[in-house]
């Protein structure tokens, strides 16, 4: 076991002194060379999750429970020294937007350089080799290393921040939405590379999504995300086969495949709540079909529903 | 188009500027009421040969713009561009010397006193301005913003004033010139003399140039340390220092810099007010008694090194943005 996430929550205090709870009770395990991808509706608290996991919230952000072991581990027990070492040595992450994840103004390779000088002392050459490397890794020629990210293609940057990610041989790479943004192709390309670099390397990776087509693709675990926290979770096979919790069921509704091109698509009505004013109960009964008294009134815990498989739903 | 092409057009933009600026200037002082020359010669102080000298020199009995019997060149116009580049500004009717020997003893003491204001002005505002943004929300931001906002709201000559008072009073300072009449020869005491009549203009300056930058610096680097790429540098397991020092501090000063060159252009006419309350033999003095006099000759030529510098700062500028930023369009 790599990675053993345990009852992740946090919360966001707002400039009026609110608490919002953005993440809940957000648990799952990874193991080496494993993908997990992590889908939800926009705001539902995927990239919360990956920043506290990563200890990277911004200030007005705190973890209130949980554990993060990595490797046995606690992350967020590291003192800063401690987190500052293993940071990028051991977990990686691939921004969401990698637009301004570079810095504009020093260059793509100076940038891998920094990392990997940041954690290995080693000699000038061999960094240097590093980089080139890391970039022909990811389908970038050595030369383009001296070149500033505004001389980059969208794909090129996000495969930079890639090669970044990869520099000092991580054993967890974290990729929040590494496609949104890009166009099909290249889309695809990404998928593939960080596929194959998974398969390669034995990486690893989280990949958060929109696109369950990814998910489909690239990974072994599914975890669906509804207001901050799990609804339903387990080997891709399994949830995408036969989704147990109504949110699942109608997220792979809302998707079109090739397989069903015939049938309608339909969309969720409704939207995701706003964590000021969370429904009581579950918190996705204002827009489940299925929704009944017991649903308004008490909070579905997560159980196990098949192997490895678990929903959050009263009906299962 | 390269680096090196965008340098080029960059100095020819700002040579063009300067010419520009150099002919205007000529029929600047031509449109203002009263013809200067004219009113130089009337002025009872000069004696006969400075009137011949002026005469000659601004060619008096020359058409304006071309000569159209005999040589074209033959005009004010022209001689006034050809005496320019021979680095005559004329004579001044005030002085009865040559403008630009004025002009240089002047502009001398005039960066004496900016250059040490506008340094200690940048190194404290920039310092300040990290500080507050650096420990944001806590009682050294809320003090440096107070700070910043006060000053910049302040009067240049109230301020002037109040720190002559001060330093006259209480701390025994000179109140006005650059050198004690009479005082001792050893450059180690004249160093020190200068240095107490500078103390108060300066501090002045200081103070007013301050304020801005200290917020401006401020704001600068709130934003930068919201950018994502400051969180990719902390996510790579730099420490709080390196990642201000390598990836915040430089893209913050990039507006920093567009500032100090506008105020850098500016101060050195803009002193006008520090020099006259402190009686500091510089430019901006010089400007102002020349106005009072209607020295025209060394109004012309002030005026003229105003905005050469004013344009020399901004180009200065540009190159040096370009040379940080790599994203600038070239
Ligand atoms: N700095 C913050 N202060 C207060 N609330 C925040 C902050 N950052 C995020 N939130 C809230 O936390 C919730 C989860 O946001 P998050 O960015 O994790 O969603 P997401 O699932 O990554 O969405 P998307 O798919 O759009 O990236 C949202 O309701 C958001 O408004
Ligand atoms: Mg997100």
């Amino acid at each position: 076991m790599l990675l053993d996430v345990r009852n992740l929550t946090t919360e966001f205090t707002t400039p009026e002194g609110a608490r919002l709870r953005a993440v809940e009770g957000v648990s799952f395990t990874l193991g080496r060379g494993e993908a997990l991808g992590i889908v939800g509706e926009s705001g539902c608290g995927k990239t919360t999750a990956m920043l506290s996991l990563l200890r990277l919230l911004p200030a007005a952000g705190r973890v209130v429970a949980g554990e993060v072991l990595f490797a046995g581990d606690d992350l967020l027990r590291l003192t800063p020294a401690e987190l500052r070492e293993r940071r990028w040595r051991d977990l990686s992450i691939v921004f969401q937007g990698a637009m301004n994840a570079l810095n504009p103004v020093r260059s793509v390779g100076d940038q891998i350089r920094e990392a990997i000088l940041a954690h290995m002392p080693w000699p000038r050459d061999k960094v240097g080799a590093r980089v080139s490397e890391l970039l022909e890794l990811v389908g970038i020629p050595a030369w383009r290393a001296a070149q500033f990210p505004h001389q980059y293609s969208g794909g090129m940057r996000q495969r930079a921040m890639i090669a970044m990610a990869l520099a000092c041989n991580p054993q967890l790479v974290v990729a929040d939405e590494p496609t949104t943004a890009l166009d099909v192709m290249v889309q695809a390309q990404i998928i593939d590379l960080l596929d194959r670099l998974r398969r390669d390397l034995d990486l690893a990776m989280i990949i958060v999504t929109h696109d369950l087509g990814v998910v489909a693709e690239a990974c072994q675990q599914v975890l669906v995300m509804y207001g901050g926290r799990v609804a339903e979770h387990g080997p891709v096979e399994r949830v995408f086969a036969a989704p147990r919790h109504p949110y699942t069921q109608m997220l792979l509704k809302a998707f079109p495949t090739i397989e069903h091109r015939g049938a309608p698509m339909v969309g969720i009505p409704g939207s995701p709540p706003r964590l000021s004013d969370l429904p009581a109960g579950c918190r996705f009964h204002p827009r489940c079909p299925l929704a009944v008294e017991r649903c308004r009134v008490e909070t579905p815990e997560p159980r196990a529903v098949g192997e490895g498989h678990v929903a959050a739903c009263h009906l299962v | 188009m390269s680096r090196s092409d965008y340098i080029i057009r960059r100095i020819g933009m700002a040579a063009l500027t300067v010419v520009f600026a150099v002919v205007m200037n000529f029929f600047l002082f031509r449109v203002l009421p009263g013809d200067p020359a004219k009113a130089g010669i009337r002025d009872p102080r000069l004696t006969a040969a400075a009137q011949q000298s002026i005469r000659e020199r601004f060619g008096l009995d020359k058409p304006l713009l071309i000569n159209l019997e005999g040589n074209p060149f033959d005009s004010q116009f022209f001689r006034y561009f050809g005496n320019l580049l021979q680095g005559d500004l004329g004579i001044s009717y005030n002085f009865n010397r040559p403008v630009a020997d004025l002009l240089r003893e002047r502009l001398i003491n005039t960066v004496l006193l900016v250059g040490v204001g506008e340094v200690l002005a940048i190194i404290i505002g920039v310092a300040l301005g990290l500080l507050a943004a650096w420990r944001r929300g806590t009682a050294i931001d809320v003090g440096v913003l107070l700070f910043g906002l006060f000053t910049w709201a302040l009067p240049t000559f109230f301020l002037a004033i109040i720190l002559l008072i001060i330093g006259s009073t209480f701390l025994g300072l000179p109140v006005a010139g650059i050198r004690t009449a009479g005082g001792a020869s050893d450059p180690w005491s004249q160093i020190v003399d200068v240095g107490r009549h500078m103390m108060m203009p300066t501090l002045t300056l200081t103070i007013i140039l301050l304020g801005e930058f200290m917020l401006i610096m401020r704001s600068s680097l709130l934003e930068v340390l919201s950018e994502d790429y400051i969180l990719t540098a902390k996510a790579k397991g730099l420490s709080d220092w390196v990642i201000l020092r390598d990836h915040a501090m430089r893209n913050a000063m990039l507006p920093m810099i567009a500032l100090i060159a506008l105020t850098l252009g500016f101060t050195v006419s803009g002193s006008i007010l520090i020099e006259s309350v402190f009686s500091w033999p510089g430019l901006g003095s010089a400007v102002f008694e020349a106005v009072g006099r209607r020295d025209f000759p060394m109004l012309q030529g002030a005026f003229m090194l105003f905005t050469v510098s004013v344009i020399l700062a901004n180009t200065a500028a540009d190159l040096l943005y370009a040379a940080l930023d790599p994203r600038v369009s070239v």
